[in-house]
């Protein structure tokens, strides 16, 4: 008896859970769906959308006729480039606040706290004049200081509790042969924070990838264009072709997600709930 | 060279040299050496501190400065223009703004429903998937936070696709054509309240994969030993749960609802991608009103007006709630 109603209690439980994956993954599949849909000049019917038969034109035409390639490599340039700047900045100025004293640091560090808190759409009319000074509209050049400079407040923090819980003994090996600050940040720091590091290149590769308010004040070109920015333009030209923007849609995300699964089992849980909860 | 090295490090030996050289010098003596010792710290950091800290001074700490200097001009942004001081009139202007009044109602309505939902469905799932008979544990994970990894841009064209209006909108087929749950089908985004409701669903399935993953990290951080330790005490499930999970989660939960509280009000492309403050600004959230005066309409000083109110606000509420994070650990 006791076995019995045991398993209609997992039974219950597993269905509750697996109509929550629903809920998260139908969409997705309708999208898919979606695109193989061919000459879809209006709203395509559920029922046209379920029998769809898989093919990948729409995706061709998107690609080559639309020049999604060139958008997708303009997102991987600008993300790439601003992934390496911001970890490289973001562990240098947390090993900074880990492992030196100077004055003034944990009044800096409040600061930096505290900028955290306030909306980034406050800050992009003055980092956009900033930006004009510096004659660096229309250029990645301009894109990358501001995600860059703007993103070290947010990895410091990070990184920072990470750097914090490797043994400071371990610096003595490095020290006994002579080696300064440098050695010991490039040889112990960084090769111990791997994990750290890899969840921090996650968020700051799939927040620039996605990211279009600040690249929309600060690209003009049609060329220059990121995916996102290519995206609402796309959608905004061919509103009723829902084949053809689900396609530009998936491929502008699959990049982040196919990185997402392969990393999920290592990926750290941002530093911030693991301190909560040995606290 | 060593010593030296480890003196800078420990702030326990740190400070016990400086308490004796107190003890033995006088004043102005020790004023100098504690300057010259600061001096000599900084250079030691200087190299690693000192480009992120030019960057965040240039792209986040002055911009809020010239934030708020902006919201007493009428701002130009032509080089050469004028921008003349105007007062608190961008202040003034907000509160006779009918756009003004919609966009503080409905970023304080997002905040007031989404957040218990979120919090709700994400420890809901999360003690359901830490259940100890549940398999592909991480599989479940990887896909209730799917949503959260995906493009706000991208999830966005779904929801308005699947709400679409007319009978082939996908919800509307459901709702309508199968069920026939309603009349006639909704134009979800054209009337106020439905487009509303389209936000806050998007809100909440967008962003429910993060308390749910975050309260599962909190969960399998619970030791083993005092679930056992209660067992052996005869407790059973239920008295689990209320004695031992719910008061051990509890410091994570505070975490937790500031960052919905913060992630609900710092709401901005859940509108502007759905309904970019329309029909009529009756959608219009603080941030998407910011961002429309000042890229659509161009007015900046009024744009950077609302900004700082909005600024003040989330100051007022966290400053508030300062002591309770400050306690806890979270980095």
């Amino acid at each position: 008896m006791k076995n019995r109603s045991d398993l209609f209690w997992k039974i219950v439980v597993y269905a509750i859970l697996i109509f929550g994956v629903l809920i998260f993954i139908f969409p997705f599949i309708y999208m898919i769906l979606t695109t193989f849909l061919t000459s879809a000049y209006s709203l395509p019917r559920p029922e046209e959308v379920f029998t769809a038969r898989p093919n990948l034109e729409n995706y061709k035409e998107v690609w080559m006729e639309y020049e999604f390639y060139r958008y997708f490599l303009n997102s991987l340039l600008v993300a790439g480039v601003a992934m390496v700047g911001s970890l490289l900045l973001g562990s240098m100025s947390a090993y900074a606040f880990a492992r030196f004293e100077f004055p003034f640091k944990e009044l800096i560090f409040r600061a930096y706290l505290f900028t955290m808190m306030i909306p980034l759409v406050l800050a992009i009319v003055p980092q956009f004049t900033v930006i004009n000074n510096l004659g660096l509209v229309n250029t990645y050049a301009g894109l990358w200081l501001i995600y860059i400079g703007g993103g070290v407040v947010g990895s410091t923090f990070f990184l920072r509790g990470f750097f914090e819980t490797i043994p400071k003994d371990l610096e003595e090996s490095i020290l006994i042969d002579g080696g300064g600050k440098w050695r010991i940040f490039w040889n112990i720091y960084l090769p111990l924070s791997k994990p750290a590091l890899g969840t921090m290149a996650i968020f700051a590769f799939s927040g620039t990838w996605d990211e279009y308010f600040v690249a929309l004040t600060i690209i003009k070109d049609e060329a220059m264009r990121t995916l996102p920015i290519a995206l609402m333009m796309f959608q905004g030209q061919h509103a009723s072709n829902w084949a053809l923007v689900f396609a530009a849609s998936l491929i502008a995300i699959i990049p982040v997600i196919i990185i997402y699964i392969i990393f999920q089992k290592k990926f750290v849980q941002s530093g911030h709930s693991e301190g909560a909860v040995k606290g | 060279m060593l010593q030296h090295n480890e003196q800078l490090n420990d702030p326990g030996v740190h400070e016990k040299v400086k308490k004796g050289k107190r003890n033995k010098k006088p004043k102005e003596k020790k004023e100098r050496t504690s300057f010259k010792k600061g001096l000599q710290q900084w250079r030691e950091v200087f190299p690693f501190l000192i480009v992120g800290l030019l960057g965040t001074a240039c792209f986040v700490i002055y911009p809020l400065f010239k934030g708020i200097v902006m919201s007493f001009q009428e701002y130009s942004i032509m080089p050469g223009a004028d921008s003349p001081w105007v007062g608190i009139e961008n202040y003034a202007r907000a509160f006779q703004d009918p756009t003004f009044g919609y966009a503080v109602r409905n970023t304080f309505l997002n905040t007031v429903v989404t957040v218990p939902i979120n919090w709700f469905l994400g420890i809901f799932f999360a003690v359901l998937i830490n259940m100890q008979f549940i398999k592909y544990k991480i599989t479940f994970r990887t896909l209730y936070y799917l949503p959260i990894i995906t493009s706000w841009i991208v999830v966005a064209f779904l929801f308005r696709y699947l709400f679409a209006a007319g009978d082939g909108g996908f919800i509307n087929y459901i709702l309508y054509t199968q069920l026939g749950l309603i009349d006639e089908p909704i134009s979800w985004l054209q009337n106020q309240w439905t487009a509303m409701f389209v936000i806050w669903t998007f809100h909440i399935w967008k962003t429910v994969g993060w308390t749910v993953v975050i309260y599962l990290a909190a969960l399998q951080g619970v030791p083993k030993s005092l679930y056992e330790a209660a067992r052996i005490d005869g407790a059973n499930a239920l008295n689990l749960f209320r004695h031992v999970t719910i008061p051990m989660l509890a410091p994570i939960t505070i975490f937790v609802v500031i960052n919905l509280v913060m992630g609900a009000f710092n709401i901005f492309p859940q509108v502007y991608f759905i309904t970019g403050g329309g029909p009529m600004h009756q959608t219009e959230v603080l941030q998407s009103m910011i961002f429309n005066e000042a890229f659509t309409n161009m007015n900046f000083g009024y744009s950077s007006a609302v900004g700082v109110m909005m600024g003040l606000t989330i100051f007022i509420l966290t400053w508030t709630q300062q002591k309770k994070i400050g306690k806890q650990k979270f980095y």
